[in-house]
């Protein structure tokens, strides 16, 4: 049995479709990325699953438990990091462990959680006193205290600066490692990228990819070829410039031109066959395998065209 | 698996935890304990030698005040704390957090309450001690359960009202305001800051909440007039009733979740919806 198990989830308010329709599942020990801009549904979907939301209809389950209504027991065995969520300011980080431990039955130690979490200079730091940062890794910290076997990460890293990111990481590959189930949500894709076995995307409320990242980047298209801009050419002309000359979509973002493309060696031979006829040098001229990111402005792309 | 912690130890630690956390906050014990102090040493320097008449005689009005000051201070630890506290660590988050955690929501709720309570003990103790000791405050031993009862049922009913109150309103700020205005002007026609006149129409207003009926029940412990037991079952009855609906009210309306959360969430995906669209 899967540790969570979703099927045809929908959340609605009013006609606003929050969650429509979505379905995965995640087995034991794996961690699970939930990726999509602002407002896709992650959150949403990840709060049914936590027991904080009601669904509009569908059938979740976690541990086996319906969140909706498993109430102590299914708390025990879960943790959450809530994307806002206050700590007691006036205590010290040592006294809110020890508080919320108070909670959970199978607790970790005191000095397990520091260490895990990284706190071990701010134990006698009031919470108040604490950085952004550092605040983030308390939830973190107050998440396992209770040694969960499902634990949620909702955007565990935003705001972060890179090495907390690279710090919270190894955390949450070690409690991966440990045999802990994770579902995160992030609109990082390096983080999806680095932590989840498998990915699955989210867009207006709707599943529109699911897979391991490396079948997610397999499946949906080849190579990226991209270049800057000459600086003889608009930026106003280079869609009309180039479109014909690479035959495909071309995106341009700052002075970079970008497109997707299945058959790279045509059309590299193209372009630069393009330039040499015109005497100009493509600066910055790469061909590269598509990244879960290009894979993922292409898929959110398509949905928007489709709507 | 080892079973959870018992019941009554974790009411136990949520109430510690709640009386840590007050302490810690400076404004709250300035407004619930120490105000209601120094509006005691005020009001006697100012009219501590005037008298009240009654049938029985001239009831000193320094006795009157500690009475009433002592009964205002249980509400203000009770109803007034928690309408103020509940929507500060709801908006910060914390109520959302510990509802994530397998500690059942009624035994926090309950160190919330408990925490109130004690608070409004040591508080009342506090204004009477002051009272025996500066403004001849007269304790009758006789009349004492009943002051202990008449405590209980007021704190009891306030904190449910002050739990109703907190999940009426949405954010703190406004809880806070809406407590302060409901308080005080009730509080001047209700015996505790001035004694109000028998006859008048704000005293029958007043009679239509529970701060009068209890702030008199309570005066009546300790005034020297009043033959023991000095119990009024009708007004406790009648302040236990409005504790009951606020009770009623917070059941039925108490929230976890951050006032802004749920429309910025929803607003959010909309906004979202119409980008794409």
């Amino acid at each position: 049995m899967p540790a969570i198990d979703v099927c045809d989830l929908h959340k609605h308010y009013g006609d606003n479709l929050a969650v429509d329709g979505v379905s995965f599942n995640v087995a034991e020990g794996e961690v699970y990325a939930l990726l999509g801009h602002n407002g896709a549904g992650k959150s949403t979907a990840v709060e049914i699953l936590e027991g904080h939301r009601t669904r509009s209809s569908g059938s979740v389950s976690v541990l086996g438990f319906d969140p909706a209504k498993a109430q102590r027991e299914f708390r025990d065995r879960i943790g959450v990091v809530l994307q806002t969520s206050g700590v007691e300011n006036e205590f010290t980080v040592r006294e809110v462990i020890d508080l919320y431990a108070s909670a959970y039955r199978r607790r970790r130690t005191l000095d397990e959680v520091i260490e895990l979490a990284g706190l071990e200079e701010k134990v006698d730091a009031r919470v108040g006193s604490l950085s952004g940062g550092q605040r983030r890794r308390v939830d973190l910290a107050l998440s396992i205290i209770g040694r969960p076997d499902v634990l949620f990460l909702d955007e565990p890293t935003t705001g972060f600066d890179p090495a907390a990111r690279r710090k919270s990481w190894d955390l949450i590959e070690a409690l991966g490692d440990d045999g802990v189930t994770v579902l995160l949500t992030t609109h990082y894709l390096d983080e999806a990228e680095h932590l989840a076995d498998r990915v699955g995307m989210l867009a207006s409320g709707k599943m529109i990819a699911e897979g391991t990242p490396a079948q997610l980047i397999e499946k949906i298209s080849g190579t990226v070829v991209s270049f800057m801009l000459p600086h003889s050419i608009e930026t106003a002309d280079a869609i009309s410039t180039f479109g014909p000359v690479l035959g495909g979509d071309v995106r341009l973002s700052g002075r970079l031109v970008e497109t997707t493309v299945d058959r790279a060696t045509e059309v590299g031979h193209r372009v630069t066959g393009w330039a040499i006829d015109n005497g100009l040098e493509l600066e910055s001229l790469r061909v590269a395998r598509a990244s879960l990111e290009d894979v993922f402005l292409q898929l959110t792309e398509q949905t928007r065209k489709a709507l | 698996m080892s079973a959870f912690p018992s019941s009554p130890s974790m009411v136990l630690r949520q109430t510690k935890y709640q009386l840590q956390y007050f302490t810690r906050v400076p404004v709250a014990l300035f407004f619930t304990i120490i105000l209601p102090l120094v509006m005691l040493v005020l009001f006697n320097a100012l009219f501590g030698d005037n008298t009240i008449e009654t049938n029985e005689g001239d009831w000193p009005v320094r006795q009157f005040y500690t009475g009433g000051l002592a009964a205002y201070t249980a509400v203000s630890a009770t109803f007034s704390n928690l309408a103020n506290m509940v929507p500060i660590r709801r908006d910060e988050g914390v109520l959302k957090r510990w509802r994530s955690t397998p500690l059942p929501t009624w035994i926090y709720i309950a160190g919330f309450i408990c925490s109130a309570v004690v608070i409004a003990f040591a508080g009342t103790s506090a204004m009477l001690a002051v009272g025996v000791v500066l403004y001849d405050l007269s304790i009758e031993w006789a009349k004492m359960p009943a002051a202990a009862v008449t405590f209980l049922v007021g704190v009891g009913a306030f904190a449910a009202l002050g739990m109703a109150l907190a999940s009426i309103i949405k954010t703190a700020s406004s809880a806070s305001a809406a407590a302060n205005a409901i308080i005080l002007p009730l509080a001047f026609i209700s015996d505790v800051f001035v004694p109000a006149d028998g006859d008048s129409a704000l005293t029958a207003i007043a009679n239509v909440f529970p701060l009068k009926p209890f702030v008199n029940a309570f005066q009546a412990c300790f005034n020297p007039f009043v033959e023991a037991p000095a119990l009024n079952w009708g007004a406790l009855a009648f302040v236990a009733g409005w504790g009951v609906f606020g009770l009623g009210v917070a059941i039925k309306k108490f929230t976890w979740e951050p006032s802004g959360a749920g429309p910025r969430g929803r607003r959010g995906a909309r906004a979202a919806a119409t980008a794409q669209g």
